[in-house]
């Protein structure tokens, strides 16, 4: 008995009141889920629409959705760091507790929360933009969401199973291997990633396919709207860089459970070897997150001014020298790690020259509003906002990549500030306005503006307020990382002001969550399918779309062809009715419940392997090879939508009726 | 309050916040921005011709953003020129793919020269002063391979002679920060990295491991404490004639990870930092980074 006891309290994460918390409302919202769905009889609903769904907008949705809860858990990280910090000497969380949420921030902010709200705006947009049904491979596009969910939960279970990983979000050896630390947490961080990361590679494979080989007729590549564009540049680093640290995260957990010494300094193994392969995909990642940020930024100031965009050959090219300088990056990350004057002279300069396209870019939105109308709705807010908090994350980037000036800036609340501004600045700014863009596209109705524009000016506020003093700390010397600090530095009031900023971000989220549930009740109902006066292929359908899309594929003359239509006229056509000849039927994937079955293998299979249990490891494995055998074997994969079908539901979209597909 | 009042109340009050809470820290707590020798000098003069180029670019873009937002809002009656399809200019294009890599090539240069001459000991006409370093969970060790003593959490040097720092680690790799002095390299196992550092003023210089390593990493603190020449030398031999000496068996008791205050040795085990450096398969190493290093003479 003592045995066991002995057992669960090491198995489970006990002692600290906060975690007893948590494990309280993890129950609570369990079973709360588990009673309402089973009262609503919204079980079988669940699996047959979602859980086994291939169809590229319900994945969005999915995304989306755990993207925000992410986003909530790795913004409630943020709080507790800003928390203790707050004043000196403070003694509200221990060391070992700080370290643990500093890295699952860093870790769940990125893999967890950025990657995939960037998919699920991936999955919103797309197809629809390229007048496609689907992607080119639905069945790979749910592999990949439900890798992301479950490689997101096996980490996520880290907090109340075992301990979470305390390593630092680059984890970096020896610390993170079996000497320093012994524990299941950093199994948790290397499993939960490399399972996600697989699921990333497949959908970076999978757009790149899709945007090259699924546009509809007459969209050359030069006629592609920039938000594809940015997603194929994103894909093709995607494709480049996930390998990497899938391969590193693979050696890393070899020499963890099966006693390999690549990164350990016996036997001939080196930890700097963990450092070049993770920056390698790490650098790249910033890229692989910013550039579809870009491109909603494009598609919004383009709307939002009613103009077409500047400078759009331009705009390409600078998209595709940032993929390919990306690459040339990485070593910047350890310009302090001895590397000779040569290395750090030539990744000094090649990390400087990415600035020269992103520059360009930001003059090319400039001069697409010079000229325009501009609007101040929510999406246009926010991609305004990127552009002062970008400049600032921009110059102060250039600043760091002076690799002598980084011997200053390394580690310190410098870059801290550095890399908030370009993260949140450029990537969630963006990816918050590409939600507001295409929220009433994907679920008919629009959010409120008057919740949204609350939330906007608190996390402005709360932004600068949070991240300008770290910009001071780090001139003051103070580092990063440190659970507490010394009340003789000098430090105490600007990591005050830094942590009222933070507050202000946390309530602005909670006016964004508000503003979901006002709109779900009470949102304008869209029943136009174009609320903003679009320009692009995605607005001429209605919305939500139905289920393939387009009745009928349109063909492309211009780059702006919905905008094209609209101004020539023939859009009022398209309104009415697709002309009922033109009708075929259309070819659809089916749903399969073999996507989730591998997710819940892999899952399976990686939680044993955090344990060390291997024989459930084992089991994962038979599973996911049993899943590969049976789509193997399959042969009713698809199907075709009658001609009576399409029309019945074309009419019924057009009656401006709430279809059955997003109720 | 109305809201157009609150947000314009908001617009004032930050900046002016910034701005009170950077002047009123201004001066000695500021040390990256106020060095005290001729390494973070160089480094500070080159923070500020970065920091001066980019706002060359910057503040004009901001300036026009904010101008093009008033001038171009889409509000009834807003007489300003309006382009719908108005997207090419080859000269304007021209004009902004050009400055920044001008700027990009001044900001080069400067950071190339910079970085060499960095690899270099800042003052030539003075006998250099070596001191090999070692980070362990969670405190700095100090062996003075010239004067053989050693020190925990602080080091003394003489003011205006360059010291050549040589690190290693014998936990995970941590990085040497002491930011009034000069930027900060890696402490690694298995490596011995080289840093010049040189004060030019007395005082005591705060330092602190700026890669994280674990629980006690957030007081990894240690001092360097500079000082005249006579003084320094004056110090080493009351350090000598101490009584505490480091053995093999008080390093193994100090490697273990804690927090420890500062402690001086009249000696330490000859070689030392030498083992330290090829212990757990460091000598796979010993070719590629040895070679010049007077430190490892010890």
């Amino acid at each position: 008995m003592s045995g066991l006891n002995a057992f669960l309290s090491h198995f489970f994460v006990t002692g600290d009141p906060l975690i007893y918390a948590s494990d309280v409302l993890i129950v609570l919202v369990s079973l709360g889920i588990i009673v309402t769905l089973t009262y609503l009889k919204k079980w079988k609903w669940l699996w047959r629409e979602w859980l086994t769904t291939v169809d590229h907008k319900r994945i969005a949705i999915m995304y989306l959705i755990a993207a925000i809860l992410m986003l909530f858990r790795g913004g409630a990280d943020a709080e507790l760091l800003r928390t203790q910090l707050a004043v000196p000497n403070n003694s509200f969380l221990t060391a070992e507790h700080y370290d643990q949420i500093f890295t699952t921030h860093g870790t769940i902010m990125i893999l967890f929360m950025a990657m995939p709200m960037m998919f699920a705006l991936f999955n919103a947009a797309v197809p629809l933009q390229i007048g496609a049904r689907d992607v080119a491979f639905p069945y790979l596009n749910a592999i990949s969401f439900w890798l992301f969910f479950f490689g997101c939960l096996l980490f996520n279970l880290s907090f109340v199973i075992g301990g979470s990983p305390d390593g630092g979000w680059t984890s970096y050896p020896p610390l993170t291997e079996l000497g320093f630390s012994p524990g299941p947490g950093e199994n948790y961080y290397i499993l939960g990633i490399l399972i996600s990361g697989l699921g990333s590679t497949a959908t970076g494979i999978n757009f790149m396919a899709t945007i090259l080989k699924m546009r509809a007729p007459g969209m050359t590549l030069m006629k592609l709207p920039l938000f594809c564009w940015s997603v194929l540049s994103s894909s093709i680093i995607i494709l480049f860089a996930f390998p990497a640290l899938t391969v590193a995260l693979a050696l890393l957990l070899l020499d963890r459970t099966m006693g390999t010494d690549f990164f350990t300094i016996l036997h001939g193994g080196n930890p700097m070897q963990f450092v070049n392969l993770f920056w390698v995909w790490g650098h790249p990642e910033v890229y692989i997150v910013v550039l579809p940020a870009f491109g909603v930024y494009s598609e919004v100031v383009s709307t939002f001014s009613r103009k077409t965009v500047f400078g759009y050959k331009s705009m390409v090219f600078s998209l595709l020298a940032i993929t390919v300088i990306g690459y040339l990056t990485w070593a910047h990350h350890f310009f302090t790690m001895g590397a000779g004057a040569s290395v750090n002279t030539f990744f000094a300069i090649s990390t400087m020259c990415v600035g020269i396209p992103t520059g360009v870019k930001m003059f090319n939105w400039l001069f697409t509003m010079f000229r325009g109308r501009i609007q101040f709705k929510l999406p246009m807010l926010w991609t305004l906002a990127f552009i002062p908090a970008f400049a600032i994350a921009g110059a102060t980037g250039i600043m760091l990549a002076a690799a002598p000036a980084d011997y200053q800036f390394h580690n310190s609340q410098f870059l801290v500030a550095h890399f908030h501004m370009a993260l949140i600045g450029g990537v969630v700014f963006g990816y918050v306005a590409g939600m507001y863009y295409w929220w009433p596209k994907l679920f008919g109705f629009s959010l409120d503006e008057r919740l949204g524009r609350w939330a906007f000016w608190l996390w402005q506020i709360g932004f600068y307020g949070c991240f300008g003093p770290q910009f001071a700390l780090g001139f003051m010397g103070m580092t990063r990382r440190m659970y507490t600090y010394p009340a003789n530095m000098g430090w105490n009031t600007l990591n005050l002001v830094s942590t009222c900023g933070a507050y202000l971000m946390g309530v602005a989220f909670l006016f964004i969550g508000a503003q979901i549930v006002y709109s779900i009740l009470k949102g304008k109902r869209d029943v136009t399918g174009d609320p903003w006066d679009g320009r692009t292929l995605e607005w001429s359908i209605p919305s939500p779309p139905p289920l393939y899309n387009f009745a009928v594929i349109p063909t492309v003359q211009a780059r702006d062809e919905w905008w094209r239509r609209k101004q020539s006229g023939e859009a009022a056509q398209r309104a009415a009715f697709p002309a009922e000849a033109s009708l075929q039927p259309i070819h659809m994937p089916r749903n399969s419940s073999i996507p989730f079955l591998v997710g819940l293998s892999f899952f399976v299979g990686g939680f044993g392997t955090v344990f060390h249990w291997y024989g459930m490891s084992i089991v994962g494995g038979v599973g996911i090879l049993l899943c590969l055998l049976a789509r193997s074997l399959q042969e009713n994969v698809d199907y075709y939508v009658p001609v009576d079908e399409i029309k019945r539901t074309e009419i019924h979209l057009r009656e401006g009726v709430t279809h059955g597909l997003h109720v | 309050m109305g809201k157009g009042r609150f947000l314009r109340y908001a617009r004032l009050a930050i900046p002016t916040l910034a701005g009170t809470t950077l002047l009123s820290g201004c001066g000695r707590q500021f040390m990256v921005l106020d060095p005290s020798g001729p390494v973070g000098t160089r480094e500070l003069h080159l923070i500020l011709l970065s920091a001066g180029l980019m706002a060359v670019v910057i503040v004009p873009a901001l300036v026009l953003f904010a101008w093009i937002l008033v001038r171009y809002r889409d509000k009834p009656g807003n007489k300003a020129r309006f382009a719908p399809n108005w997207a090419e200019n080859r000269t304007l294009e021209v004009i902004w793919w050009g400055i920044p890599i001008v700027l990009i090539a001044v900001i080069g240069v400067f950071t190339a020269k910079d970085i060499y001459a960095l690899t270099k000991p800042p003052e030539k006409n003075v006998q250099p002063l070596t001191i090999d370093v070692v980070s362990l969970d969670w405190k700095w060790l100090f062996l003075y391979p010239g004067q053989h003593i050693a020190t925990v959490n602080y080091a003394e040097i003489p003011t205006g002679v360059p010291v050549q720092f040589v690190l290693t680690s014998d936990a995970p790799m941590n990085s040497f920060w002491v930011p009034a002095l000069g930027g900060q390299v890696y402490t690694m196992p298995g490596m011995a990295m080289k840093l010049w550092l040189q004060a030019d003023k007395d005082g005591d210089y705060y330092g602190h491991g700026a890669n994280f390593t674990g629980a006690g990493f957030a007081k990894m603190q240690f001092d360097i404490l500079s000082r005249p020449k006579a003084d320094f030398d004056q110090w080493v031999t009351k350090v000598q004639s101490g009584t505490a000496k480091l053995t093999d068996a008080g390093y193994a008791r100090l490697k273990k990870p804690s927090n420890v205050g500062e402690q001086s040795y009249a000696a330490f085990p000859s070689g030392l930092f030498n083992k330290i450096v090829t212990t757990d398969g460091g000598k796979y190493y010993t070719q590629m980074n040895m070679q010049d290093m007077p430190g490892m003479a010890n």
